[in-house]
């Protein structure tokens, strides 16, 4: 019985976490290329949902509704880069803060101007029959979305690994003058972060949409809980993005199983506030994240 | 060195002209306004003016963003609504036990927050203010939940405030007692630490400012300004619900100060009036409100990232 149920939260937290996971390490691409804390981040996720559930309401086939789901999304992520972020380069960090939450704004102003402000669903990838371990059930759309986060992170490990483009948005990240001086054009690394971490929110945002819905208006809190993920994390880490988006997912579930549903929404905030007090620089930042 | 001098005399004596017709305008203005709809506006304006004043000070002159300020609104507004209603507290008393409460909070939070270096502040206030944000919406029995609750007109002996009128004045008078001691706190030794720490943190702390008590001090005060001004709007509307500590709200205020003009008093005051008035002037464009304000927040970081005041000032100003 106190196994089932800690399965169950676990289960749902991990479900949860991983879109957090994807959001984080969203955040970790635009950080680490342009040092802006993007919080349209959250918006992308919205998208995904939003526009894989249109789609597939207006008769596309589920591959071809995803497909759209994720391109429209990222170039989103691009005209954002390039008529909001680029043109105000020299800003300070508060400017730039607020013009990703402008973006934001009318971003959700216009789906919710578009679709309304209903709640959407999605049909699962594949059966809805709960698979049954140890007593606590388990979504088949979990192991969806577990699978293909995992395949997500071990394709973004390849890219920086072992291609070049990645190698060169590492060295962006590193130091942006000496990679321009080796001849790598960062405008482009820019606009490609960002279309990146739009494609990644909106991933997670159609992944989640089968067990969670969406509406226009979710992408506020999956933003900033993706955002807390890859603060815990150790904000400019990869790795640490990731598991610091599933730790806010388990902790989340785990407290609104355990301590209260109605102060779920406030356990990572909680948190965010725990480790900048005790591990100021993540959970598995070992680097200063204070970038001059 | 000399030279130096002088251009602080003239910023001085400049901003003290600015508080001159400052004041003189909120005389003027309840005579030329046509009805009780601008009235109202102005005290809203004047209100949001003195809160983003104090963050300005935070922001502009600490150089440290607070993304949850909503939150002390809202310690303030709440205090002003459940003491008195629940536990029978005098108006006043309340206020102060708000305001006492925004300022431990702050001074908790703030503490080891500063000793950091970096933009840790922005996630920690995003964090308190959505908590602070999220206990008023559950504890129902107390706040009234989603729904809100009445809030106690404020009474001070025999004399009760309220006509729009009368509060007009007080808060005229709140925000010209806050303009000026603003310039007096940005002009005094205290305020010129804060600018050495905006301006090199290490050459300050080597000239002998206490960094982070300086910090902690202005991030307090700038809590304590939120919180006053939430009970006041409280006590004015009238009536008090979640949403004046809610994520957005913060992030108007930070807008105001930004718009207006980091570390410039009167730029915070246009911000102020500017975003204030930006639903009213909006409600022609019904359904695309959002899209208009954040078209707007984006249009004028990209075009005018030093903020209106600043900007217009180094324009038309003297000693270009």
């Amino acid at each position: 019985m106190v196994i089932s149920t800690f399965l169950q939260f676990l289960f749902s937290g991990i479900t949860v976490g991983a879109t957090y996971a994807l959001a984080a390490l969203g955040f970790t691409l635009i950080y680490n290329s342009s040092n802006v804390i993007n919080f349209a981040q959250g918006e992308f996720i919205m998208l995904g949902g939003m526009l894989a559930a249109y789609f597939s309401q207006m008769g596309c086939a589920l591959p071809i509704a995803f497909i759209l789901a994720v391109l429209v999304p990222s170039l989103v992520g691009i005209t954002l880069e390039k008529f909001a972020i680029e043109p105000a380069k020299n800003a300070n960090t508060v400017s730039l803060i607020i013009i990703t939450i402008g973006a934001s704004l009318v971003i959700r102003g216009l789906i919710q101007v578009w679709l309304g402000k209903n709640m959407f669903s999605l049909a699962a990838f594949s059966s809805d029959l709960p698979i049954h371990i140890l007593g606590a059930t388990l979504l088949p759309q979990s192991l969806w979305i577990l699978t293909l986060t995992a395949i997500l992170v071990l394709a973004l490990w390849y890219f920086f690994r072992h291609t070049l483009t990645g190698k060169a948005m590492l060295a962006t990240s590193m130091n942006r003058t000496a990679a321009e001086l080796i001849g790598i054009n960062t405008n482009h690394i820019l606009l490609l972060s960002f279309a990146m971490s739009a494609g990644l929110g909106a991933i997670g945002g159609i992944m989640v949409t089968p067990i969670t819905m969406t509406s226009y208006d979710v992408g506020i809190m999956l933003g900033l809980k993706g955002f807390i993920g890859a603060v815990v994390g150790g904000l400019g880490n990869g790795l640490g993005a990731v598991l610091g988006g599933l730790l806010v997912g388990i902790l989340e579930a785990m407290g609104a199983g355990y301590i209260s549903s109605a102060y779920k929404d406030a356990i990572p905030f909680v948190l965010i506030l725990l480790i900048l007090f005790f591990l100021p620089r993540g959970l598995c930042g070992g680097k200063s994240s204070d970038r001059v | 060195m000399v030279a130096n001098r002088q251009i602080g005399c003239n910023v001085q004596k400049n901003s003290f002209l600015g508080l001159g017709v400052v004041i003189i305008i909120l005389v003027i203005l309840p005579f030329v306004l046509p009805n009780s709809f601008y009235l109202d506006l102005a005290i809203r304006m004047a209100i949001n003016a003195i809160i983003v004043i104090g963050l300005n000070l935070l922001i502009g002159f600490a150089g440290q963003i607070s993304l949850g300020h909503a939150g002390f609104l809202g310690i303030g507004a709440y205090a002003s609504a459940v003491l008195p209603t629940h536990f029978g507290v005098h108006p006043l008393l309340a206020i102060g036990i708000g305001a006492t409460v925004a300022a431990a909070i702050a001074g908790i939070i703030a503490k080891p927050i500063f000793k950091l270096k970096g933009n840790y502040l922005a996630m920690a206030t995003l964090g308190l203010g959505i908590i602070i944000h999220i206990t008023i919406r559950n504890e129902a029995r107390w706040t009234g939940g989603p729904d809100g609750m009445a809030v106690p007109a404020f009474a001070l002996g025999g004399f009760e405030l309220s006509s729009d009128k009368q509060w007009y004045w007080v808060v005229a008078v709140l925000l010209s007692f806050c303009v000026w001691s603003s310039l007096n706190i940005i002009n005094s030794p205290f305020g010129r630490a804060l600018r050495a720490l905006h301006g090199s943190e290490i050459a300050a702390q080597v000239v002998g400012v206490n960094v982070v008590r300086y910090k902690v001090s202005i991030f307090v005060l700038s809590a304590v300004f939120a919180s006053i001004m939430g009970s006041m709007t409280a006590h004015y509307v009238g009536f008090v619900s979640p949403n004046i500590a809610d994520f957005f709200q913060s992030i108007e205020l930070v807008t105001m100060v930004v718009i207006g003009g980091m570390a410039s008093v009167f730029g915070s005051l246009l911000g102020a009036v500017i975003i204030t008035a930006l639903p009213q002037a909006l409600a022609a464009f019904e359904g695309w409100e959002t899209i208009v304000i954040g078209s707007i927040f984006m249009l004028c970081m990209i075009f005018l990232p030093k903020g209106l005041v600043p900007t217009l000032a180094a324009k038309f100003g003297p000693g270009r």
